[in-house]
């Protein structure tokens, strides 16, 4: 790699603390409002990213405690009907759109270039700008919720409930913006993890030594590129229905309110494979690490989360099993949507398999590892169940489906993405976590969860229905609902230790080393936290575990430049070094950008003209964005 | 005091609601619903002991001692490649007795009873359907049967997306604008059976009930001919003073009361709504006070709702409210 004909500074002619030096000048981030305003290092964007989505976390935990508070018994008016109504839509809305999915691009965000061993993300600006898109679009809907101007058409916004003519106001308009803006950033970091993935490993990491993390970012971002056009044309759609009198969705003009159905679970089931391949990534990356040898059967892991993602587009019809379709197809979508068990099981049996051959260490991360397989798989089972069509025919929108979604949601997704944090934390902070408080923190979730969350299953076979804002003392649904919004408390109560724990340990927790859990993965191969061109040198990979396996000391490759920042692009199958390429410096303009952007798409909620008017600052801030810089963009 | 007693009253609550709630899965009094209910009994046993499998597993997996890499990985994989086959020959069998049952569901019966159910927000328009056109009748949020006999629905919307479900007798349907669907069941017990609103649509998505009446096939007939009659002819004075009301303030113009002026059809047929046993979509019982405060203040009881406030005196009131009342 070496090129004595090159300009500049090359790593290959300095010692490692001169070496240092200059790579820490060159990839700095300045300080002050500038340099946060400016920067595009994937670790300072990647820790914004996840504290916002965990902000929205503890939001939509507030609007869930007072829908508990409300159906905590018959007849109750701690909100009303209106207040509810959005708030339930709230809830949806921000969770799906707000922090699942951000969370877990997040965490990718953070995690994949230095587990692919490189020193930034591609395309760095637009990971910066896909950042400040998602905030303006998580403050625009938190504002207009203090507004009393939130959507309260569902976080499914169904026609006709939504269109022009039953959804009054600006409200299903908020809803419909803000998915514009949250799927542009889903979009724009989907594009980026792809290209780091495929283009940037570092020189050995052929596709099979790829750790599972990145496998199931990898497949979650081909999910992402694929699902997330769906929702963006219905919801314009749903925009231009509202504001300039089309009639996608209108019967009476030729139009078909199952269309929004088709084109919102197009997307809408894939979503829900979105949160959750990412964590079956984490959840891989706990338990080799924890069982002390590799995940069993890999590549059973690989072609599980490639079907996973795969049938992922097939079975969006089961959220529309009574709507009346022909039998056949229902016939189809059931058994589609019971096959993706199959993918499941392998997972969760490579894991037992796994768990079974290691030598456990019973740290905090793996004590949710395994309230994760105790609770995911219950909801994984009541999933085949509401996949059969004749019972669905009785579960479909009753508080039974709510407990089934929360337990592959939560238990699925948030108790593995709670665990990688405390496995992670190290790396991001540079300080550990509280073991004793962490144990807790598992036991209140775990406990918490199944209480609150167990009961719904019944109620939904006694029938009640989802999102209604009160029931009847007749119906003999208080003491369940009494019992779950107790429980609900202790739920909080998990959430709101593991906050404290957070914060305190940010401030007062011991110093992590390099590697405190003994993990194999590169991320584990640098400082913690990493310094901001994440490795002295890029690491050489000789196999699927390198820290295990190269204990003393892991192979470096040398020859990019020092004075510039410079990432090695290998090539996709197996990552030989191919070129040097340039990495974007810092620049204020994706913010400018994303600015621009936000008061176009605000504005357009009001009108068509803001299209047009807006797109004239969007325009100068993408030409200061893209201004030619008179470097070479790359060298072979 | 209800926190106190919950761990006893929750078993309890648990035995009684299942075994004689009139909106639950798990009562079934329809041929359909018994089928259902048998299916989702079968889906909790096997899913039920796959979970048990799973966890115990885990559990000895974590409870193992061990030297690490003492199985070797060939026979780990027998196993993991078994545990997969035994997910797809159960996947497969549930996805076979599905199919049976969906086709067990769907059945053609040219002596069904044909009823229309049109979904309004927030309440349920009914026409029983005949050949004969002075046969045809259309009342609101009560459908009567006969026992035995199977009933076909045709489920249309008026605005939003609503959906029919009676879990006693049958799963549920959407209403969908633009669209007809069909849903039919066949009671075996009879009783009254709850319904309510499945899909949400809108504000009063909560209070969008319906009652089934499953009654013998006389008691039908009985019933069927009271609502084929024009509205009881008020008796005295009162009653006089609120039939004028009604057909001169706003009521008529939404309201539809049969042999007399009023003729609107915006609301709910008011011409026997004394004969059902709820006002405002299963909100209130009927009788003369829940009339007299319904009228009195429909926007409280209900928020949102279509239906005015209508500003009478209390005389007024009190005069609709005892001709209502008495349209049995």
């Amino acid at each position: 790699m070496s090129d004595s004909r090159q300009p500049g500074v090359s790593d290959a002619q300095l010692e490692r603390p001169e070496l240092e030096s200059h790579l820490a000048a060159t990839w700095r981030t300045p300080g002050g409002l500038w340099g946060v305003l400016s920067t595009v290092d994937h670790k300072i964007i990647g820790r914004r990213y996840i504290v916002t989505a965990f902000v929205f976390l503890a939001l939509g935990g507030v609007l869930a405690l007072l829908m508990r508070l409300q159906l905590a018994g018959s007849e109750r008016r701690v909100l009303s009907a209106d207040w509810y109504n959005q708030v339930f839509t709230m809830h949806g809305a921000n969770m799906m759109f707000l922090f699942a999915v951000p969370v877990m691009e997040a965490m990718a965000i953070y995690l994949v270039p230095l587990m692919v061993g490189t020193r930034n993300i591609a395309f760095p600006r637009l990971n910066a700008f896909s950042y400040w898109l998602y905030l303006a679009g998580g403050i625009m809907l938190w504002t207009a919720f203090a507004l009393n101007m939130a959507p309260d058409v569902g976080w499914f916004a169904y026609v006709p409930l939504s269109g022009p003519q039953f959804g009054a106001g600006k409200r299903a308009d908020i809803w419909a913006q803000m998915i514009t803006f949250t799927e542009i950033a889903a979009l724009a970091v989907a594009i980026e993890i792809v290209v780091t993935v495929l283009k940037q490993r570092a020189p050995g990491m052929t596709l099979q030594r790829i750790p599972l993390f990145v496998w199931s970012m990898l497949v979650t971002a081909f999910l992402v590129i694929l699902a997330m056009p769906t929702i963006m044309i219905a919801s314009t759609c749903l925009i231009l229905d509202r504001l300039v009198g089309t009639h996608f969705f209108n019967p009476s003009e030729g139009g078909d309110v199952l269309l929004w159905q088709h084109l919102f679970w197009f997307f809408g089931h894939p979503e829900v494979y979105i949160i959750f391949l990412p964590a079956v990534g984490m959840v891989s990356s706990l338990v080799a690490t924890f069982a002390g040898r590799p995940v069993f059967g890999y590549l059973a892991m690989v072609l599980a989360l490639i079907s996973t993602g795969v049938l992922a587009f097939g079975l969006w019809v089961h959220h529309m099993f009574v709507v009346g379709l022909p039998r056949v197809g229902e016939s189809f979508f059931t058994i589609s949507s019971m096959s993706i068990a199959i993918p499941a099981g392998v997972q969760i049996f490579c894991w037992l398999a796994t768990l079974w051959d290691g030598r456990l260490r019973f740290r905090v991360p793996l004590l949710f590892v395994i309230a994760f397989i105790i609770t995911f798989v219950m909801g994984g089972l009541t999933g085949v169940m509401v996949a059969s069509v004749p019972l669905d025919t009785q579960v479909h929108d009753t508080y039974f489906v709510v407990a089934h979604f929360h337990y592959v949601l939560i238990g699925g997704a948030v108790f593995p993405l709670i665990g990688a944090i405390y496995y992670w934390f190290p790396k991001m902070s540079g300080r550990l976590m509280s073991e004793r408080i962490g144990r807790w923190v598992v036991g209140l979730l775990f406990v918490g969860f199944n209480l609150t969350f167990f009961p719904m299953h019944v109620l939904g076979l006694l029938g009640m229905p989802r999102r209604i804002y009160t029931y009847s003392p007749e119906m003999h649904w208080d003491a369940l609902n009494l019992f779950s919004s107790v429980s609900a408390t202790i739920l909080a109560a998990g959430f709101l230790l593991f906050f404290i724990d957070v914060i305190r340990s940010l401030r007062r927790g011991p110093q992590a080393p390099e590697n405190p859990w003994g993990a194999s993965t590169l991320e584990w191969a640098t400082t913690s936290p990493p310094p901001g061109y994440n490795f002295p040198r890029v690491p050489v990979v000789g196999s699927a575990q390198p820290l295990w396996d190269e204990p003393e000391s892991l192979a470096v490759a040398c020859g990019l430049r020092v004075d510039r920042r410079e990432l090695l692009i290998t090539s996709v199958v197996s990552a030989q070094p191919q070129a040097r390429e340039a990495s974007p410096r810092n620049s204020i303009w994706p913010f400018f950008a994303a600015l621009a952007s936000t008061l176009m798409l605000i504005a357009s909620i009001f009108t068509p003209w803001a299209m047009v008017w807006g797109s004239v600052p969007v325009l100068i801030t993408l030409i200061g964005w893209f201004w030619p810089k008179g470097d070479p963009e790359d060298e072979g | 005091m209800a926190n106190r007693t919950l761990p006893l009253t929750l078993p309890i609550a648990l035995l009684c609601s299942g075994c004689t709630g009139w909106q639950s899965v798990l009562d079934p009094h329809a041929i359909q619903a018994s089928r259902l209910e048998q299916l989702i009994w079968l889906f909790v046993a096997v899913c039920g002991v796959v979970w048990v499998t799973v966890t115990v597993v885990l559990v000895m997996a974590l409870l193992r001692r061990k030297t690490p890499y003492s199985h070797t990985d060939t026979r780990m994989t027998r196993i993991v490649r078994a545990a997969v086959i035994a997910t797809v020959v159960i996947i497969t069998g549930l996805a076979i007795v599905s199919f049976y049952a969906t086709r067990g569901l769907s059945s053609s019966d040219a002596t069904a009873l044909e009823i229309r159910v049109r979904g309004y927000q927030w309440w349920w328009e009914v026409t029983y359907l005949d050949a004969r056109a002075d046969q045809v009748f259309i009342t609101a949020n009560e459908i009567h049967v006969p026992v035995g006999r199977t009933v076909s629905l045709q489920l249309a919307a008026a605005d939003v997306i609503h959906s029919f479900w009676v879990p006693n007798l049958t799963g549920k349907q959407d209403l969908i604008p633009g669209r007809d669907n069909t849903l039919s069941f066949t009671p075996r017990e009879i009783g009254v059976y709850r319904g309510q609103c499945a899909e949400f649509c809108g504000l009063q998505h909560a209070h969008m009930a319906l009652l089934v009446v499953v009654e013998s096939a006389g008691a039908f007939e009985h019933w069927r001919q009271g609502q084929l009659a024009p509205a009881a002819t008020p008796r005295g004075g009162e009653q006089e003073t609120g039939k004028h009301l009604f057909e001169s303030k706003a009521c008529a113009s939404c309201h539809n009361i049969q042999g007399g002026t009023a003729s609107g059809t915006v609301g709910p047929d008011l011409t026997h709504v004394a004969s059902r046993r709820y006002i405002a979509s299963g909100l209130l019982e009927t009788n003369r006070g829940s009339i007299a405060a319904w009228v009195a203040d429909p926007q409280t009881l209900k928020p949102g709702n279509n239906m005015p406030r209508v500003a009478l005196d209390a005389s007024e009131l009190n005069a609709l409210s005892a001709y209502l009342a008495a349209l049995q």
